[in-house]
């Protein structure tokens, strides 16, 4: 039988703010355990949740971002559940009206383009972390996580395949950096995916049983956890049996997903509105002057680069499909404007590969924007030619100076003498009269090799644009 | 509406409460007084009225973003039942 597999993810965004969501506790990663766990984070009898505005603000920004409705009044309620990272007994979330209704986002793979639903986002505090192996007896807890700023985002089922996960959950991943409301970190557990996972006959409309995958901390991981638990699902269904609807860790070291038993039984989390926090009302100015200041988004820039700069929809959607790419480049493009093509072509090809061959971030570059975008004027202003660029590069990517400290000091400045280029052009055909006699007959091919011995007697740095035009000129 | 003894028992499992067969009934009794007090709400026409979250005609009060909480973990840890490296301990958990 042919299934279609549909995918709803589930995306947990840390808010970067200072300051936790109910409380004034730092939000800092990697301090020293529970150095970071106030009163209020901690449940202590006679406290007051206080909400953070700048976890307000930045859940407000998400929601424009994606075209949502922002819900003006919303209201924070308790989800009951015991467990020891989870001080209180209860998490403040929000279910009946959350800050970020319904928005959408679209996303692009293999060239096709869709659009995935939104449902809702809504803000909440964070549990703190239960460390398993420290102890034989016990389970550790620290609780500097407790009471960060989350917001949840909850996608349509919308999503027909892992592909199609991996890249709305790119788009997420790079649209909360670009609003700067997370720093997408995925290490530290600051963007984190869980994966609502199920299959139905193709052409099916009632959606099948659905299994949830937690504990996915990458992209790749999240493709390899779908597709696995998409296998799964087929093996059980075609050997005639049933899907339970349950809660799967995946395991990346083993390659597999184990059930979560515990969860089962507690799906009653008993919502109620918290008494100790009021509606939150957002005022129309407050909306508007946070649209107003909202910075050009990733669909907005890639139209820019296509219309301003000419680049191609393939370009400008590499060049935007991450915050700290499109700094990059448009650093570069400051003192560049009329080569932005060509600093495209160098950041997508040279640089990229450059970073993935040393396994660096492009803000680790040991090549920063500006230099980079001297290289790129050498290439444009015709000082050297494209190859010899490709030298000066790895020179400065070992650290040996700036472009024209390169092209200074090792000599590869283009010969753009005519005079001097002739002078080699006049040896090489006296030196070669088969070949001149050869290209008299009409074979242009040969045109090749005079060029390559030109190169070769000038160590690559005769004008190629010159060279070419000489030869022509002498051999006819 | 009204609770039975089955869902009671649930309702306590869920709230980590242990109840004696006794207790039990009489909290069944006692929860459904309640419940039916509660009931009399019903005859009153509620279609038109948006619910309340708060019993208070007031705002979310906003704080600013700033850190003012300084390290009282050796306080708080003062209390706790157990800690070690810094972190509470609780009996093991297994996922």
């Amino acid at each position: 039988m042919e299934w279609e597999t549909v995918i709803g993810l589930e995306i947990h965004a840390q808010l970067s703010t200072k300051s936790k969501i109910f409380s004034s506790a730092s939000t800092q990663f990697g301090q020293a355990p529970n150095s970071q766990a106030c009163a209020v984070d901690l449940g202590l009898p006679g406290v007051l949740p206080v909400l953070n505005v700048e976890a307000v603000n930045k859940a407000i920004k998400f929601g424009l971002a994606v075209n949502a409705h922002i819900n003006q009044r919303n209201i924070f309620d308790r989800k009951n559940y015991f467990y020891p990272d989870l001080p209180k007994g209860y998490q403040i979330s929000q279910m009946d009206l959350p800050i970020v209704g319904e928005g959408e986002i679209e996303i692009t793979v293999d060239e096709t383009t869709k659009v995935v639903g939104v449902t809702r986002a809504h803000l909440e505090e964070d549990a703190g972390k239960s460390v398993h192996d420290m102890f034989n007896e016990y389970t550790a807890v620290d609780l500097n996580r407790a009471g960060t700023p989350l917001l949840e985002i909850v996608s349509e089922p919308d999503m027909r395949s892992a592909k199609e996960a991996v890249a709305y959950a790119k788009k997420i991943h790079a649209l909360v950096q670009y609003i700067g409301i997370c720093d997408g970190n995925m290490q530290e557990g600051s963007f984190r995916c869980d994966a609502n996972v199920s299959i139905r006959p193709m052409g099916q409309e009632k959606l099948g049983t659905r299994a949830e995958l937690k504990n996915i901390n990458s992209f790749k991981f999240l493709e390899r956890a779908i597709n696995l638990e998409v296998e799964r699902q087929q093996d059980i269904l075609e050997e005639g049996g049933e899907v339970v609807q349950e809660t799967r860790l995946y395991d990346a070291v083993k390659h597999q997903t184990r059930s979560m038993r515990s969860k089962e039984e507690a799906n009653d989390y008993r919502y109620f509105p918290d008494p100790d926090l009021l509606p939150v009302e957002i005022s129309d100015e407050l909306l508007a002057s946070i649209k107003e200041n909202l910075p050009e988004l990733p669909v907005e820039k890639k139209a820019r680069f296509i219309a301003q700069l000419g680049l191609n929809e393939y370009d400008a959607d590499v060049l935007t499909s991450q915050k700290s790419l499109a700094d990059y480049f448009e650093v570069m493009l400051e003192s560049n404007e009329k080569n932005a093509k060509l600093c495209a072509n160098w950041v997508m090809g040279e640089l990229s590969a450059s970073l993935n061959k040393h396994q660096l971030e492009i803000e680790e570059s040991p090549v920063a924007a500006a230099a980079l975008a001297q290289l790129v004027a050498r290439i444009g202003d015709d000082t050297i030619s494209g190859k010899i660029a490709k030298d000066v590069f790895k020179a400065m990517w070992e650290g040996e100076g700036s472009a024209d400290e390169i092209i200074e000091s090792k000599g590869l400045k283009q010969m753009t003498d005519t005079g001097a280029i002739e002078a080699i052009v006049d040896e090489i055909i006296a030196n070669n009269a088969p070949q001149v006699e050869q290209f008299k007959s009409g074979n242009e091919k040969i045109l090749g090799f005079f060029v390559g011995q030109a190169m070769k007697a000038t160590g690559g740095k005769a004008n190629p644009k010159l060279l070419n035009e000489l030869l022509r000129s002498k051999l006819n | 509406m009204s609770l039975s003894e089955q869902q009671v028992t649930q309702i306590a499992y869920l709230a980590r409460l242990s109840l004696s067969d006794d207790e039990l009934k009489d909290n069944t009794k006692d929860l459904n007084a309640i419940l039916g007090l509660a009931e009399q709400l019903g005859a009153i026409e509620t279609d038109s009225i948006e619910p309340m979250a708060h019993p208070l005609h007031m705002i979310q009060r906003l704080r600013a973003d700033t850190v003012t909480e300084h390290d009282q973990s050796d306080l708080f840890q003062s209390i706790a039942p157990k800690t070690g490296n810094k972190h509470y301990l609780v009996p093991t958990v297994i996922e």
